[in-house]
């Protein structure tokens, strides 16, 4: 392996990676079209576009998980042809992907030494983790080398994964859509760490179809669409999100939705003293009161692990607590999921392919998952086949879930697709209430736009829905009140309309919304370093 | 030049039926090279199975004798397996089935003389009870405390296995022969030889009754997994528990069901052996029924109508196989055949491919 030289010489002519007139064609798709790309030392160079633009192919080609048909790839100047990713590595080119590969039982500094040729048979603790912890404070990654990754938040198993990769000597960094999983708080130390890195002379390629982190974060962008570069290299600054979303989508985004007004019926979620623990066992809802009224959507903003996904599975019934929640004046907590589901409570779990579908059933199958216990999806003791195909037929008509039939495995179907999938199947429940929670995550411009439709139209239809969600526009885009949760309590609640987004910004990173500085009082949940 | 493996994104449905043949075939190949190695003719061996197994009527009916216990656990192991509950013990199951309906007869819980319209329904119900029972631990240990159910249906296996010995050697031993008297007639399934005296064709066929709940059985699981609401849970279950929670599925009431029903079925299957086979209880009644039931399971892809054609595969091995070695070649070929099937599995998800190398790296 070759050392690690963490000060580059200046920037040179030679670009770190490059691709030349790449092409790559899977059966029925044209995935890179004749694709230039080329990043800087140094740089930070962002790689924008669609679900399914070509962003990920020609990525997974740098890092030799795909061949290219034609034309070539060249890291440091040289040609290079990787066989795999242990190749690209041994190259210094390292990959972050939007699926952590972290084994969770093990710790942080275990999972960096995975995979390793040295040291060969007697692991050195203490020597590995020196060297972490020493990649850590100079990229500032912080996470403890001793943690169990389980025990880790979603945007400190990120930082694991991406030194990981410093460790293994990377001088270039691709990261697939890294802020999809973060909060706004982890996307910031985010990019305090890349800006580290290029300031160390290594450069990174960003991916992401997020208009406003691309420009922050990036010197250079490259836009894609349907596999052709459609912008190569923009400078950054300079560019506005209104010319970059029509170079990635090519039309103009819609932004505002028109919304009927607001005109809230009867209480129909009501929560009160909520408290609860999370999986290990530590306090995450400590005394939570809110409620929903129908035709209201009331968005909860929070920095992940701050007891909003707590909150969203007590409701639904998947969670025990102390205290008391009711949906339609009825109690549901304390119940079972099946309760909930009978009181009319619909949810958008967070994790779509593990908990809001069975991947391997077909979609017929997924739709029902909500009917099948009644008529006249179900007969007595037997299904209705004929009766649940036809729902699920016209289900798959109605929310254009694109998918070759409906004995397709559910994990075939891509990210927006699936989340329709799910929202239609909870939507025809017709419920009282629904819980969404990050329902466009990791989703394309078109698909969220469809998603904020539906819901829209739901709450147009008199439901009550509780929208958690980790990104502000969105919740701006459409609540009617908007609840800030911190250390699982609610620290401030505002009518949409008039929301001081300052004022939610610091109420959700710890501060009082006033003008004092945050004291730290609440103990630190360990995941915000609030400076 | 180097090999990969690339994930198949949707095999075809004709795939795994067209790789699990070959995988049998290819099984069968590598035991015939390891029973030419031993000085053998593996032609010969073949054909003599083939014969020995499927030649005649009264081969058949021998072969479909030793397929039914096979077919009952078989479908205890495939109904378990559709939720990913690994009931690995349907021999200790088939052990217990057996003591209790024998218990019908020799402890006696009926008098002796009762017609067998009364005896019969009681030995099938007292066996399905018995195995349900051994079933219900694993499961409730499973639903309630987490416990490993690979772990403790396999020990079960052993309790059982002592259990049964305690008695055959004990309190119902026959003159202190490990096993104990023979039942009454009217404790016996019938047989098709049974009727010779109107139908002369049926003489000496051994085909008992307990194949007729086997293929029942096949037909109600099929049923219930497939079309009733019940199996569709269980479906959703077997793919992704957090799912089924989700969607208000009562994950512990459903292993617990699922493994009382799986038991229920291997101690009919004991039932059925006692009672139309041995017409006695006695140590070693089982040749690892249970064991080859996970195979059998495996082959059938968990399908209760391919558990039917597996079982008669493996029927016809255990009743042949013993006409080339007591013991020893036929172990070795169903234990081939096992390990043949688990790495094709790797066939139906990967795709391979032999690429030239381009560059040196």
């Amino acid at each position: 392996m070759t050392a690690a030289t963490p000060a580059q010489p200046a920037r040179t002519a030679t670009p770190a990676i490059e691709a030349v007139g790449v092409v790559k064609s899977f059966p029925g798709v044209l995935a890179n079209d004749h694709v230039d790309f080329d990043l800087q030392p140094g740089e930070i160079h962002a790689l924008l576009g669609e679900n399914g633009a070509g962003k990920s192919t020609l990525m997974n080609i740098f890092a030799g998980l795909y061949r290219q048909d034609e034309g070539e790839i060249r890291i440091e100047g040289r040609s290079a042809a990787f066989r795999s990713p242990r190749d690209a590595i041994a190259a210094g080119l390292g990959m972050v992907h939007q699926h952590f590969t972290l084994v969770p039982s093990q710790t942080v500094s275990e999972n960096i030494l995975l995979g390793l040729d040295r040291p060969r048979f007697l692991l050195d603790p203490h020597g590995s983790e020196d060297e972490i912890r020493r990649l850590a404070a100079q990229f500032r990654l912080q996470v403890d080398p001793r943690a169990k990754i389980w025990q880790l938040s979603v945007g400190e198993q990120q930082r694991v994964e991406i030194l990981k990769m410093l460790y293994r000597g990377a001088r270039i960094l691709i990261m697939d859509e890294p802020t999809a999983v973060l909060a706004p708080q982890e996307v910031e130390e985010l990019f305090r760490t890349l800006r580290a890195m290029t300031t160390a002379g290594r450069s990174v390629v960003f991916i992401s179809h997020k208009l406003k982190e691309v420009i922050a974060i990036a010197d250079r962008i490259t836009v894609m669409r349907r596999g052709r570069v459609t912008a190569a290299g923009l400078p950054a600054a300079g560019a506005t999100p209104v010319e970059l979303a029509r170079l990635m989508v090519g039309r103009d985004l819609l932004e505002v939705y028109e919304r009927t007004p607001f005109a809230p019926g009867e209480v129909l979620l009501s929560a009160r003293d909520v408290e609860a623990d999370n999986d290990r066992g530590l306090p995450a809802l400590r005394g939570v009161s809110l409620d929903v009224r129908a035709g209201e959507i009331v968005g909860i903003a929070a920095v992940a692990g701050n007891g909003q996904a707590e909150l969203a599975q007590v409701i639904t019934g998947l969670r025990p607590c102390r205290g008391i929640v009711t949906v339609g004046g009825r109690r549901t907590s304390n119940l079972s999921p099946g309760h909930a589901i009978r009181q009319g409570v619909a949810h958008v779990p967070e994790d779509r392919t593990g908990e809001g579908s069975a991947p391997n059933l077909s979609v017929a199958d997924n739709l029902i998952m909500k009917r099948f216990r009644e008529a006249p999806v179900s007969r007595g003791w037997l299904i209705n086949g004929a009766v649940a195909r036809a729902l699920a037929e016209s289900l798959k008509d109605e929310y254009a879930i694109a998918a070759p039939s409906l004995d397709t495995p559910a994990r075939l179907l891509s990210g927006g697709n699936l989340q329709r999938l799910i929202l239609a199947r909870e939507i025809e429940t017709n419920p009282a209430l629904l819980v969404a929670c990050q329902p466009t995550r990791g989703l394309d411009v078109w698909a969220i736009e469809t998603i904020h439709r539906l819901l829209l139209e739901l709450r147009q239809h008199g439901a009550a829905i509780l929208l958690v969600s980790g990104d502000l526009d969105e919740i701006l885009a459409l609540a009617d009140r908007i609840d800030v949760m911190y250390e699982g309590r609610i620290v401030g609640s505002f009518d949409a309309r008039t929301a001081d987004l300052q004022k939610i910004g610091l109420l959700m990173t710890g501060g009082d919304g006033g003008s004092e500085p945050p004291t730290a009082a609440v103990d630190a949940g360990g995941t915000l370093g609030s400076s | 030049m180097t090999i990969r493996l690339e994930p198949r994104v949707q095999p075809p449905g004709w795939l795994s039926a067209a790789i699990t043949f070959a995988a049998v075939g290819v099984a069968l190949v590598i035991s015939g090279v390891i029973i030419a190695v031993v000085g053998g003719d593996p032609v010969r061996s073949y054909i003599h199975i083939l014969n020995a197994a499927f030649g005649s009527i009264g081969v058949l009916s021998d072969t479909l004798v030793k397929a039914t216990p096979l077919l009952l656990t078989g479908l205890a192991c495939a109904l378990a397996f559709r939720m990913r509950l690994w009931n690995i013990g349907a021999e200790g199951q088939f052990l217990l089935g057996a003591w209790g309906a024998s218990a019908v007869v020799l402890a006696p819980i009926l008098p002796p003389g009762t017609p067998g319209f009364i005896v019969i329904p009681t030995m099938m119900l007292a066996g399905a009870a018995a195995g349900g029972i051994w079933g219900l631990i694993p499961g409730v240990l499973r639903a309630r405390l987490g416990v490993n159910e690979i772990i403790t249906t396999l020990m079960l296996n052993y309790v059982a296995l002592f259990w049964v010995q305690f008695w055959v050697f004990g309190p119902w031993s026959e003159g202190g022969f490990q096993q104990t008297a023979a039942f009454p007639p009217e404790a016996f399934l019938p047989r098709l030889t049974d009727f010779a005296s109107s139908v002369p064709a049926f003489d000496g066929l051994t085909v008992q009754l307990g194949l007729v709940f086997g293929l029942v059985a096949a037909g109600i699981v099929w049923l219930f997994l497939e079309r009733s609401r019940w199996g569709y849970e269980i479906r959703l279950a077997g793919d992704s528990q957090r799912a089924a929670r989700y969607a208000g599925v009562d994950i512990a009431r459903n292993v617990i069901v699922v493994f009382a029903i799986s038991g229920a079925l291997a101690g009919l299957a004991g039932m059925s052996e006692v009672s139309g086979v041995v017409h006695r209880l006695q140590d070693r009644i089982s040749p690892g029924y249970g064991f080859t039931a996970i195979i059998i399971a495996y082959l059938a892809r968990f399908d209760p109508f391919k558990v039917i054609v597996a079982s008669v595969l493996f029927g016809a091995l255990i009743l042949a196989g013993r006409e080339i070695q007591p013991s020893g070649v036929p172990a070795m070929i169903q234990g081939i055949i096992l390990f043949s099937l688990i790495v094709a599995e790797v066939f139906v998800r990967y795709r391979v491919r032999i690429e030239r190398s381009v560059a040196a790296a």
